[in-house]
Protein backbone atom coordinates (compact mmCIF):
# COMPACT_ATOMS: atom_id res chain seq x y z
CA UNK A 1 0.00 0.00 0.00
CA UNK A 2 2.67 2.45 -1.05
CA UNK A 3 -0.06 4.82 -2.12
CA UNK A 4 -0.74 5.64 1.54
CA UNK A 5 2.69 7.30 1.61
CA UNK A 6 1.16 9.81 -0.77
CA UNK A 7 -2.39 10.03 0.58
CA UNK A 8 -1.65 10.20 4.32
CA UNK A 9 0.93 13.02 4.09
CA UNK A 10 -1.39 14.78 1.66
CA UNK A 11 -4.17 14.64 4.24
CA UNK A 12 -1.85 15.95 6.97
CA UNK A 13 -0.76 18.85 4.76
CA UNK A 14 -4.39 19.51 3.96
CA UNK A 15 -5.35 19.59 7.64
CA UNK A 16 -2.64 22.20 8.27
CA UNK A 17 -3.89 24.13 5.26
CA UNK A 18 -7.46 24.06 6.61
CA UNK A 19 -6.20 25.04 10.08
CA UNK A 20 -4.44 27.97 8.43
CA UNK A 21 -7.73 29.00 6.82
CA UNK A 22 -9.57 28.77 10.13
CA UNK A 23 -6.78 30.72 11.85
CA UNK A 24 -6.96 33.44 9.19
CA UNK A 25 -10.74 33.67 9.47
CA UNK A 26 -10.69 33.95 13.25
CA UNK A 27 -7.88 36.50 13.53
CA UNK A 28 -9.14 38.61 10.63
CA UNK A 29 -12.36 39.13 12.54
CA UNK A 30 -14.53 37.07 10.20
CA UNK A 31 -16.53 35.68 13.09
CA UNK A 32 -17.19 38.86 15.08
CA UNK A 33 -20.87 39.67 15.25
CA UNK A 34 -21.72 36.71 13.06
CA UNK A 35 -25.45 36.47 13.59
CA UNK A 36 -25.97 39.84 11.85
CA UNK A 37 -24.04 38.51 8.83
CA UNK A 38 -26.79 36.00 8.17
CA UNK A 39 -29.30 38.84 7.84
CA UNK A 40 -27.17 41.00 5.60
CA UNK A 41 -27.72 38.92 2.47
CA UNK A 42 -31.47 39.42 2.72
CA UNK A 43 -31.06 43.13 1.96
CA UNK A 44 -29.40 42.63 -1.43
CA UNK A 45 -31.22 42.25 -4.72
CA UNK B 1 -3.80 47.62 -5.79
CA UNK B 2 -7.04 48.46 -7.61
CA UNK B 3 -8.42 45.82 -9.93
CA UNK B 4 -10.73 46.92 -12.76
CA UNK B 5 -13.59 44.79 -11.47
CA UNK B 6 -13.76 46.75 -8.23
CA UNK B 7 -14.49 49.93 -10.21
CA UNK B 8 -17.40 48.37 -12.11
CA UNK B 9 -20.88 49.53 -11.12
CA UNK B 10 -22.80 46.51 -12.38
CA UNK B 11 -22.71 42.76 -11.77
CA UNK B 12 -21.64 40.32 -14.46
CA UNK B 13 -24.85 38.36 -14.80
CA UNK B 14 -24.26 37.33 -18.40
CA UNK B 15 -22.15 34.33 -17.47
CA UNK B 16 -24.57 33.43 -14.67
CA UNK B 17 -27.44 33.53 -17.17
CA UNK B 18 -25.55 31.32 -19.62
CA UNK B 19 -24.70 28.74 -16.99
CA UNK B 20 -28.23 28.81 -15.51
CA UNK B 21 -29.88 28.09 -18.86
CA UNK B 22 -27.39 25.34 -19.69
CA UNK B 23 -28.03 23.75 -16.27
CA UNK B 24 -31.62 23.15 -17.36
CA UNK B 25 -30.67 22.03 -20.88
CA UNK B 26 -28.02 19.56 -19.68
CA UNK B 27 -30.41 18.39 -16.97
CA UNK B 28 -32.85 17.22 -19.63
CA UNK B 29 -30.07 15.59 -21.69
CA UNK B 30 -28.39 13.83 -18.75
CA UNK B 31 -31.66 12.55 -17.31
CA UNK B 32 -32.83 11.38 -20.73
CA UNK B 33 -29.68 9.25 -21.06
CA UNK B 34 -30.40 7.99 -17.54
CA UNK B 35 -33.88 6.89 -18.57
CA UNK B 36 -32.48 5.21 -21.69
CA UNK B 37 -29.97 3.15 -19.73
CA UNK B 38 -32.60 2.29 -17.11
CA UNK B 39 -34.67 0.92 -19.99
CA UNK B 40 -31.63 -0.99 -21.30
CA UNK B 41 -31.18 -2.65 -17.92
CA UNK B 42 -34.81 -3.71 -18.05
CA UNK B 43 -34.80 -4.77 -21.72
CA UNK B 44 -31.18 -5.39 -22.84
CA UNK B 45 -32.31 -5.61 -26.49
CA UNK B 46 -32.53 -1.81 -26.40
CA UNK B 47 -28.76 -1.77 -26.95
CA UNK B 48 -29.93 -2.36 -30.55
CA UNK B 49 -26.61 -4.01 -31.29
CA UNK B 50 -25.05 -0.61 -31.90
CA UNK B 51 -21.76 -0.20 -30.06
CA UNK B 52 -22.13 3.48 -29.21
CA UNK B 53 -25.61 2.88 -27.80
CA UNK B 54 -24.48 0.08 -25.52
CA UNK B 55 -25.01 0.38 -21.78
CA UNK B 56 -21.30 0.37 -20.96
CA UNK B 57 -20.74 3.50 -23.04
CA UNK B 58 -23.95 5.33 -22.22
CA UNK B 59 -23.69 4.86 -18.47
CA UNK B 60 -20.58 7.07 -18.07
CA UNK B 61 -22.25 9.54 -20.43
CA UNK B 62 -25.24 9.66 -18.05
CA UNK B 63 -23.11 10.15 -14.92
CA UNK B 64 -20.88 12.76 -16.56
CA UNK B 65 -23.86 14.63 -17.98
CA UNK B 66 -25.83 14.83 -14.75
CA UNK B 67 -22.89 15.42 -12.40
CA UNK B 68 -20.59 17.65 -14.42
CA UNK B 69 -22.91 19.17 -17.02
CA UNK B 70 -26.16 19.64 -15.05
CA UNK B 71 -24.64 19.88 -11.56
CA UNK B 72 -21.47 21.61 -12.78
CA UNK B 73 -23.28 24.36 -14.69
CA UNK B 74 -25.57 24.86 -11.68
CA UNK B 75 -22.55 25.24 -9.44
CA UNK B 76 -20.80 27.68 -11.78
CA UNK B 77 -23.98 29.77 -12.04
CA UNK B 78 -24.63 29.90 -8.33
CA UNK B 79 -20.98 30.37 -7.28
CA UNK B 80 -20.66 33.34 -9.66
CA UNK B 81 -24.02 34.78 -8.60
CA UNK B 82 -23.58 34.31 -4.85
CA UNK B 83 -19.98 35.57 -4.80
CA UNK B 84 -20.97 38.79 -6.56
CA UNK B 85 -24.13 39.40 -4.51
CA UNK B 86 -22.52 38.71 -1.15
CA UNK B 87 -19.27 40.56 -1.90
CA UNK B 88 -20.86 43.57 -3.66
CA UNK B 89 -18.35 43.43 -6.48
CA UNK B 90 -18.30 42.39 -10.14
CA UNK B 91 -16.67 39.09 -11.10
CA UNK B 92 -12.88 39.37 -11.07
CA UNK B 93 -12.50 38.90 -14.82
CA UNK B 94 -15.22 38.91 -17.47
CA UNK B 95 -12.94 37.30 -20.04
CA UNK B 96 -11.88 34.44 -17.80
CA UNK B 97 -15.48 33.95 -16.70
CA UNK B 98 -16.54 33.69 -20.35
CA UNK B 99 -13.69 31.24 -20.91
CA UNK B 100 -14.96 29.04 -18.06
CA UNK B 101 -18.40 28.97 -19.70
CA UNK B 102 -17.27 28.09 -23.22
CA UNK B 103 -14.47 25.84 -21.96
CA UNK B 104 -16.87 23.90 -19.75
CA UNK B 105 -19.36 23.47 -22.61
CA UNK B 106 -16.49 22.17 -24.75
CA UNK B 107 -15.59 19.66 -22.02
CA UNK B 108 -19.21 18.48 -21.97
CA UNK B 109 -19.37 18.25 -25.74
CA UNK B 110 -16.11 16.27 -25.87
CA UNK B 111 -17.52 13.91 -23.25
CA UNK B 112 -20.73 13.49 -25.24
CA UNK B 113 -18.70 12.50 -28.30
CA UNK B 114 -15.78 10.56 -26.85
CA UNK B 115 -17.65 8.42 -24.29
CA UNK B 116 -20.09 6.80 -26.78
CA UNK B 117 -17.10 6.23 -29.09
CA UNK B 118 -15.59 4.15 -26.31
CA UNK B 119 -12.72 6.41 -25.23
CA UNK B 120 -12.34 6.03 -21.47
CA UNK B 121 -9.74 5.99 -18.74
CA UNK B 122 -11.93 3.41 -17.01
CA UNK B 123 -12.13 5.40 -13.78
CA UNK B 124 -15.63 5.97 -12.45
CA UNK B 125 -16.65 9.65 -12.62
CA UNK B 126 -13.23 10.41 -14.16
CA UNK B 127 -13.60 8.56 -17.46
CA UNK B 128 -12.59 11.39 -19.77
CA UNK B 129 -9.31 10.86 -21.63
CA UNK B 130 -6.21 12.94 -21.00
CA UNK B 131 -6.66 15.75 -23.58
CA UNK B 132 -10.10 16.50 -22.05
CA UNK B 133 -8.55 16.25 -18.58
CA UNK B 134 -6.13 19.01 -19.54
CA UNK B 135 -8.99 21.21 -20.73
CA UNK B 136 -10.83 20.57 -17.45
CA UNK B 137 -7.71 21.67 -15.57
CA UNK B 138 -7.49 24.92 -17.56
CA UNK B 139 -11.17 25.71 -17.01
CA UNK B 140 -10.92 24.87 -13.33
CA UNK B 141 -7.87 27.07 -12.73
CA UNK B 142 -9.71 29.93 -14.46
CA UNK B 143 -12.76 29.24 -12.28
CA UNK B 144 -10.55 29.46 -9.18
CA UNK B 145 -9.00 32.73 -10.37
CA UNK B 146 -12.39 34.29 -11.09
CA UNK B 147 -13.94 33.08 -7.84
CA UNK B 148 -11.10 33.83 -5.44
CA UNK B 149 -10.31 37.06 -7.29
CA UNK B 150 -13.89 38.14 -6.68
CA UNK B 151 -13.68 37.20 -2.99
CA UNK B 152 -10.30 38.94 -2.73
CA UNK B 153 -11.65 42.21 -4.15
CA UNK B 154 -14.88 42.14 -2.10
CA UNK B 155 -16.43 45.31 -0.73
CA UNK B 156 -18.01 43.53 2.23
CA UNK B 157 -15.60 42.57 4.98
CA UNK B 158 -17.30 39.36 6.01
CA UNK B 159 -17.12 36.40 3.63
CA UNK B 160 -20.60 34.86 3.63
CA UNK B 161 -20.64 31.18 4.61
CA UNK B 162 -21.85 30.00 1.17
CA UNK B 163 -18.61 31.33 -0.33
CA UNK B 164 -16.54 29.19 2.04
CA UNK B 165 -18.38 26.12 0.76
CA UNK B 166 -17.88 27.17 -2.88
CA UNK B 167 -14.21 27.90 -2.20
CA UNK B 168 -13.60 24.52 -0.56
CA UNK B 169 -15.40 22.82 -3.44
CA UNK B 170 -13.22 24.54 -6.05
CA UNK B 171 -9.92 23.83 -4.29
CA UNK B 172 -10.75 20.24 -3.35
CA UNK B 173 -11.97 19.33 -6.83
CA UNK B 174 -8.75 20.77 -8.31
CA UNK B 175 -6.65 18.60 -6.00
CA UNK B 176 -8.76 15.47 -6.60
CA UNK B 177 -8.71 15.89 -10.36
CA UNK B 178 -4.95 16.42 -10.52
CA UNK B 179 -4.08 13.42 -8.34
CA UNK B 180 -6.62 10.93 -9.70
CA UNK B 181 -6.27 11.78 -13.38
CA UNK B 182 -2.47 11.49 -13.38
CA UNK B 183 -1.81 9.26 -16.38
CA UNK B 184 0.81 8.44 -18.98
CA UNK B 185 -0.51 9.24 -22.47
CA UNK B 186 -0.12 6.39 -24.94
CA UNK B 187 -1.55 8.05 -28.00
CA UNK B 188 -3.94 10.82 -28.83
CA UNK B 189 -6.96 9.39 -26.93
CA UNK B 190 -5.35 6.66 -24.84
CA UNK B 191 -3.54 6.71 -21.53
CA UNK B 192 -2.54 4.53 -18.61
CA UNK B 193 -3.14 5.50 -15.00
CA UNK B 194 -0.05 6.51 -13.04
CA UNK B 195 -1.12 4.00 -10.39
CA UNK B 196 -1.66 0.25 -10.58
CA UNK B 197 -3.78 -2.42 -8.92
CA UNK B 198 -5.06 -1.75 -5.43
CA UNK B 199 -3.08 1.52 -5.30
CA UNK B 200 -5.13 2.72 -8.23
CA UNK B 201 -8.33 1.55 -6.53
CA UNK B 202 -7.44 3.47 -3.38
CA UNK B 203 -6.70 6.65 -5.35
CA UNK B 204 -9.83 6.18 -7.43
CA UNK B 205 -12.12 5.99 -4.39
CA UNK B 206 -10.24 8.66 -2.52
CA UNK B 207 -11.20 10.72 -5.57
CA UNK B 208 -14.63 9.18 -6.02
CA UNK B 209 -15.92 9.74 -2.55
CA UNK B 210 -14.37 13.15 -2.17
CA UNK B 211 -16.02 14.10 -5.44
CA UNK B 212 -19.29 13.21 -3.69
CA UNK B 213 -18.15 15.20 -0.69
CA UNK B 214 -16.85 18.31 -2.34
CA UNK B 215 -18.53 18.45 -5.75
CA UNK B 216 -21.94 17.03 -4.82
CA UNK B 217 -22.07 18.16 -1.19
CA UNK B 218 -19.93 21.20 -0.36
CA UNK B 219 -20.77 23.02 -3.59
CA UNK B 220 -24.50 22.42 -3.27
CA UNK B 221 -24.41 23.35 0.43
CA UNK B 222 -23.12 26.72 -0.77
CA UNK B 223 -26.27 26.95 -2.90
CA UNK B 224 -28.41 25.86 0.04
CA UNK B 225 -26.97 28.46 2.44
CA UNK B 226 -27.73 31.28 0.02
CA UNK B 227 -30.92 30.36 -1.79
CA UNK B 228 -32.92 28.97 1.16
CA UNK B 229 -32.56 32.16 3.24
CA UNK B 230 -33.25 34.28 0.14
CA UNK B 231 -36.33 32.35 -0.91
CA UNK B 232 -37.65 32.08 2.66
CA UNK B 233 -36.74 35.73 3.30
CA UNK B 234 -35.29 34.74 6.65
CA UNK B 235 -31.66 34.47 7.78
CA UNK B 236 -30.23 30.99 8.14
CA UNK B 237 -31.47 29.44 11.43
CA UNK B 238 -28.07 29.60 13.14
CA UNK B 239 -25.26 31.36 11.34
CA UNK B 240 -22.91 30.11 14.06
CA UNK B 241 -23.90 26.51 13.31
CA UNK B 242 -23.35 27.06 9.59
CA UNK B 243 -19.74 27.98 10.31
CA UNK B 244 -19.26 24.95 12.56
CA UNK B 245 -20.89 22.87 9.80
CA UNK B 246 -18.38 24.10 7.25
CA UNK B 247 -15.22 23.54 9.26
CA UNK B 248 -16.37 20.21 10.70
CA UNK B 249 -17.29 18.93 7.25
CA UNK B 250 -14.04 19.81 5.54
CA UNK B 251 -11.87 18.63 8.45
CA UNK B 252 -13.47 15.19 8.46
CA UNK B 253 -14.36 14.45 4.85
CA UNK B 254 -11.15 13.31 3.19
CA UNK B 255 -10.97 9.71 4.47
CA UNK B 256 -14.38 8.25 3.77
CA UNK B 257 -13.30 6.80 0.40
CA UNK B 258 -12.11 3.33 1.54
CA UNK B 259 -15.73 2.37 2.35
CA UNK B 260 -16.10 1.79 -1.41
CA UNK B 261 -13.49 -0.97 -1.10
CA UNK B 262 -14.77 -3.06 1.81
CA UNK B 263 -13.71 -6.73 1.64
CA UNK B 264 -11.28 -6.09 -1.22
CA UNK B 265 -7.48 -6.31 -1.41
CA UNK B 266 -7.29 -3.00 0.46
CA UNK B 267 -5.74 -3.55 3.94
CA UNK B 268 -8.40 -4.27 6.54
CA UNK B 269 -7.38 -1.37 8.78
CA UNK B 270 -7.68 1.09 5.88
CA UNK B 271 -11.22 -0.14 5.27
CA UNK B 272 -11.99 0.38 8.97
CA UNK B 273 -10.56 3.91 8.85
CA UNK B 274 -12.88 4.64 5.93
CA UNK B 275 -15.83 3.26 7.87
CA UNK B 276 -15.07 5.29 11.01
CA UNK B 277 -14.67 8.54 9.08
CA UNK B 278 -17.90 7.84 7.21
CA UNK B 279 -19.73 7.41 10.52
CA UNK B 280 -18.23 10.63 11.89
CA UNK B 281 -19.62 12.49 8.87
CA UNK B 282 -23.16 11.93 10.10
CA UNK B 283 -22.69 14.68 12.69
CA UNK B 284 -21.76 17.67 10.50
CA UNK B 285 -24.14 16.51 7.76
CA UNK B 286 -27.14 16.44 10.05
CA UNK B 287 -26.06 19.68 11.72
CA UNK B 288 -26.22 21.37 8.34
CA UNK B 289 -29.45 19.67 7.34
CA UNK B 290 -31.22 20.74 10.55
CA UNK B 291 -29.80 24.25 10.20
CA UNK B 292 -31.21 24.58 6.69
CA UNK B 293 -34.65 23.18 7.50
CA UNK B 294 -34.97 25.18 10.74
CA UNK B 295 -34.41 28.35 8.71
CA UNK B 296 -38.15 28.04 8.11
CA UNK B 297 -38.91 27.88 11.83
CA UNK B 298 -41.78 30.25 12.51
CA UNK B 299 -42.55 30.48 8.80
CA UNK B 300 -43.61 26.96 7.96
CA UNK B 301 -46.72 28.26 6.27
CA UNK B 302 -44.53 29.45 3.40
CA UNK B 303 -44.13 25.82 2.37
CA UNK B 304 -47.85 25.70 1.67
CA UNK B 305 -47.86 28.03 -1.29
CA UNK B 306 -44.24 28.39 -2.39
CA UNK B 307 -43.21 25.46 -4.59
CA UNK B 308 -39.63 26.78 -4.92
CA UNK B 309 -39.17 26.66 -1.17
CA UNK B 310 -40.62 23.17 -1.21
CA UNK B 311 -37.94 22.09 -3.70
CA UNK B 312 -35.25 23.49 -1.42
CA UNK B 313 -36.58 22.10 1.85
CA UNK B 314 -37.39 18.65 0.48
CA UNK B 315 -33.89 18.54 -1.02
CA UNK B 316 -32.57 18.93 2.51
CA UNK B 317 -34.70 16.08 3.80
CA UNK B 318 -33.20 13.88 1.08
CA UNK B 319 -29.77 15.18 2.09
CA UNK B 320 -30.57 14.09 5.65
CA UNK B 321 -31.80 10.70 4.48
CA UNK B 322 -28.84 9.91 2.29
CA UNK B 323 -26.27 11.19 4.80
CA UNK B 324 -27.83 8.83 7.34
CA UNK B 325 -28.05 5.93 4.92
CA UNK B 326 -24.46 6.45 3.68
CA UNK B 327 -22.75 6.02 7.05
CA UNK B 328 -24.97 3.01 7.79
CA UNK B 329 -23.97 1.39 4.48
CA UNK B 330 -20.31 2.08 5.22
CA UNK B 331 -20.50 -0.21 8.29
CA UNK B 332 -18.75 -3.37 7.13
CA UNK B 333 -21.44 -5.81 8.18
CA UNK B 334 -24.15 -3.78 6.46
CA UNK B 335 -21.90 -3.33 3.45
CA UNK B 336 -21.48 -7.10 3.21
CA UNK B 337 -25.15 -7.18 2.30
CA UNK B 338 -25.48 -3.96 0.32
CA UNK B 339 -22.30 -3.86 -1.76
CA UNK B 340 -22.65 -4.57 -5.50
CA UNK B 341 -26.45 -4.58 -5.17
CA UNK B 342 -28.96 -2.02 -6.44
CA UNK B 343 -29.25 -0.67 -2.90
CA UNK B 344 -26.11 1.33 -3.69
CA UNK B 345 -27.77 2.66 -6.84
CA UNK B 346 -30.82 3.62 -4.77
CA UNK B 347 -28.63 5.38 -2.21
CA UNK B 348 -26.76 7.34 -4.85
CA UNK B 349 -29.99 8.46 -6.48
CA UNK B 350 -31.58 9.44 -3.19
CA UNK B 351 -28.63 11.83 -2.90
CA UNK B 352 -28.43 12.75 -6.58
CA UNK B 353 -32.10 13.13 -7.51
CA UNK B 354 -33.27 14.11 -4.03
CA UNK B 355 -30.54 16.37 -2.74
CA UNK B 356 -28.44 17.61 -5.67
CA UNK B 357 -31.27 17.64 -8.21
CA UNK B 358 -33.94 19.31 -6.12
CA UNK B 359 -31.64 21.92 -4.55
CA UNK B 360 -30.34 22.84 -8.03
CA UNK B 361 -33.83 23.07 -9.50
CA UNK B 362 -35.04 25.19 -6.58
CA UNK B 363 -32.05 27.51 -6.88
CA UNK B 364 -32.48 27.84 -10.65
CA UNK B 365 -36.19 28.62 -10.20
CA UNK B 366 -35.06 31.44 -7.89
CA UNK B 367 -32.35 32.64 -10.28
CA UNK B 368 -33.82 32.37 -13.77
CA UNK B 369 -36.66 34.92 -13.45
CA UNK B 370 -34.29 37.40 -11.80
CA UNK B 371 -31.71 36.95 -14.55
CA UNK B 372 -34.35 37.77 -17.17
CA UNK B 373 -35.88 40.74 -15.38
CA UNK B 374 -39.00 38.88 -14.30
CA UNK B 375 -40.64 38.72 -10.89
CA UNK B 376 -41.32 35.00 -11.10
CA UNK B 377 -41.19 32.08 -13.50
CA UNK B 378 -43.62 32.08 -16.45
CA UNK B 379 -45.80 29.48 -14.73
CA UNK B 380 -45.78 28.89 -10.97
CA UNK B 381 -48.28 26.10 -11.50
CA UNK B 382 -45.69 24.32 -13.66
CA UNK B 383 -43.15 24.56 -10.82
CA UNK B 384 -45.74 22.94 -8.59
CA UNK B 385 -46.30 20.11 -11.10
CA UNK B 386 -42.54 19.71 -11.51
CA UNK B 387 -42.16 19.42 -7.76
CA UNK B 388 -44.69 16.61 -7.47
CA UNK B 389 -43.52 14.63 -10.53
CA UNK B 390 -39.92 14.87 -9.31
CA UNK B 391 -40.71 13.93 -5.71
CA UNK B 392 -42.97 11.01 -6.61
CA UNK B 393 -40.40 9.88 -9.18
CA UNK B 394 -37.63 9.83 -6.57
CA UNK B 395 -39.72 7.91 -4.05
CA UNK B 396 -40.63 5.24 -6.62
CA UNK B 397 -37.01 5.05 -7.78
CA UNK B 398 -35.38 4.65 -4.39
CA UNK B 399 -38.04 2.37 -2.92
CA UNK B 400 -37.68 0.03 -5.93
CA UNK B 401 -33.90 0.00 -5.56
CA UNK B 402 -34.03 -0.58 -1.81
CA UNK B 403 -36.23 -3.62 -2.22
CA UNK B 404 -34.23 -4.89 -5.21
CA UNK B 405 -30.93 -4.34 -3.40
CA UNK B 406 -31.82 -6.10 -0.17
CA UNK B 407 -33.40 -8.92 -2.17
CA UNK B 408 -30.28 -9.36 -4.30
CA UNK B 409 -28.02 -9.26 -1.23
CA UNK B 410 -30.09 -11.92 0.51
CA UNK B 411 -30.31 -14.12 -2.59
CA UNK B 412 -26.56 -13.97 -3.21
CA UNK B 413 -25.71 -14.99 0.35
CA UNK B 414 -28.39 -17.70 0.73
CA UNK B 415 -26.76 -21.10 1.22
CA UNK B 416 -28.27 -24.58 1.25
CA UNK B 417 -27.66 -27.03 4.10
CA UNK B 418 -24.97 -28.75 2.02
CA UNK B 419 -23.07 -25.47 1.53
CA UNK B 420 -24.04 -24.81 -2.08
CA UNK B 421 -25.58 -21.52 -3.21
CA UNK B 422 -29.38 -21.48 -3.13
CA UNK B 423 -29.70 -19.16 -6.13
CA UNK B 424 -27.76 -18.74 -9.33
CA UNK B 425 -26.85 -15.15 -10.21
CA UNK B 426 -29.23 -15.07 -13.12
CA UNK B 427 -32.12 -15.97 -10.80
CA UNK B 428 -31.45 -12.77 -8.87
CA UNK B 429 -31.40 -10.81 -12.14
CA UNK B 430 -34.74 -12.30 -13.10
CA UNK B 431 -36.22 -11.49 -9.69
CA UNK B 432 -35.07 -7.87 -10.10
CA UNK B 433 -37.00 -7.33 -13.35
CA UNK B 434 -40.18 -5.78 -11.84
CA UNK B 435 -38.07 -3.38 -9.79
CA UNK B 436 -36.18 -2.31 -12.90
CA UNK B 437 -39.53 -1.50 -14.52
CA UNK B 438 -40.51 0.51 -11.42
CA UNK B 439 -37.18 2.32 -11.39
CA UNK B 440 -37.62 3.20 -15.04
CA UNK B 441 -41.04 4.70 -14.34
CA UNK B 442 -39.66 6.70 -11.40
CA UNK B 443 -36.84 8.01 -13.56
CA UNK B 444 -39.26 8.81 -16.35
CA UNK B 445 -41.38 10.91 -13.98
CA UNK B 446 -38.27 12.77 -12.86
CA UNK B 447 -37.33 13.43 -16.51
CA UNK B 448 -40.84 14.68 -17.30
CA UNK B 449 -40.49 17.19 -14.45
CA UNK B 450 -37.22 18.38 -15.94
CA UNK B 451 -38.79 18.81 -19.38
CA UNK B 452 -41.53 20.94 -17.77
CA UNK B 453 -38.75 23.02 -16.21
CA UNK B 454 -37.10 23.48 -19.62
CA UNK B 455 -40.40 24.66 -21.10
CA UNK B 456 -40.93 27.04 -18.17
CA UNK B 457 -37.38 28.36 -18.55
CA UNK B 458 -37.78 29.00 -22.28
CA UNK B 459 -41.10 30.79 -21.69
CA UNK B 460 -39.58 32.92 -18.92
CA UNK B 461 -36.48 33.76 -20.93
CA UNK B 462 -38.30 34.65 -24.14
CA UNK B 463 -40.87 36.85 -22.43
CA UNK B 464 -38.17 38.58 -20.39
CA UNK B 465 -34.99 40.39 -21.28
CA UNK B 466 -31.39 40.30 -20.08
CA UNK B 467 -31.13 42.80 -17.26
CA UNK B 468 -28.09 44.49 -15.76
CA UNK B 469 -28.13 44.83 -12.00
CA UNK B 470 -26.37 47.75 -10.30
CA UNK B 471 -24.07 47.02 -7.39
CA UNK B 472 -25.32 48.67 -4.16
CA UNK B 473 -23.27 51.70 -3.12
CA UNK B 474 -20.88 50.93 -0.27
CA UNK B 475 -22.25 51.75 3.15
CA UNK B 476 -19.83 53.32 5.62
CA UNK B 477 -19.11 50.82 8.41
CA UNK B 478 -20.88 51.68 11.66
CA UNK B 479 -17.71 51.93 13.71
CA UNK B 480 -15.77 54.14 11.28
Amino acid sequence: MDILYLLVPLSVILVFFILGGLWWAIYRGQFEDIESEGERILKDS
Amino acid sequence: MIFPNSLATTYNDKVVRQFAVMTVVWGVVGMLVGVIIAAQLTWPELNLGISFLSYGRLRPLHTNAVIFAFGGCGLFASAYYVAQRTCHVRLFSDKLAAFTFWGWQLVILSAAISLPMGFTEGKEYAELEWPIDILITLVWVSFAIVFFGTIGTRKVKHIYVANWFFGAFILAVALLHLVNSAAIPAGYMKSYSAYAGVQDAMIQWWYGHNAVGFFLTAGFLGMMYYFIPKQAERPVYSYRLSIVHFWALIFTYMWAGPHHLHYTALPDWTQSVGMVFSLILLAPSWGGMINGIMTLSGAWHKLRDDPILRFLIVSLSFYGMSTFEGPMMSIKTVNALSHYTDWTVGHVHSGALGWVGLVTMGSMYYLIPRLFGQKKMHSVKAIEIHFWTATIGIVIYIAAMWIAGVMQGLMWRAINADGTLTYTFVESVKATFPFYVLRLSGGLLYLIGMVIMLWNTIMTATSGRSVTVTIPAPVAPAHA
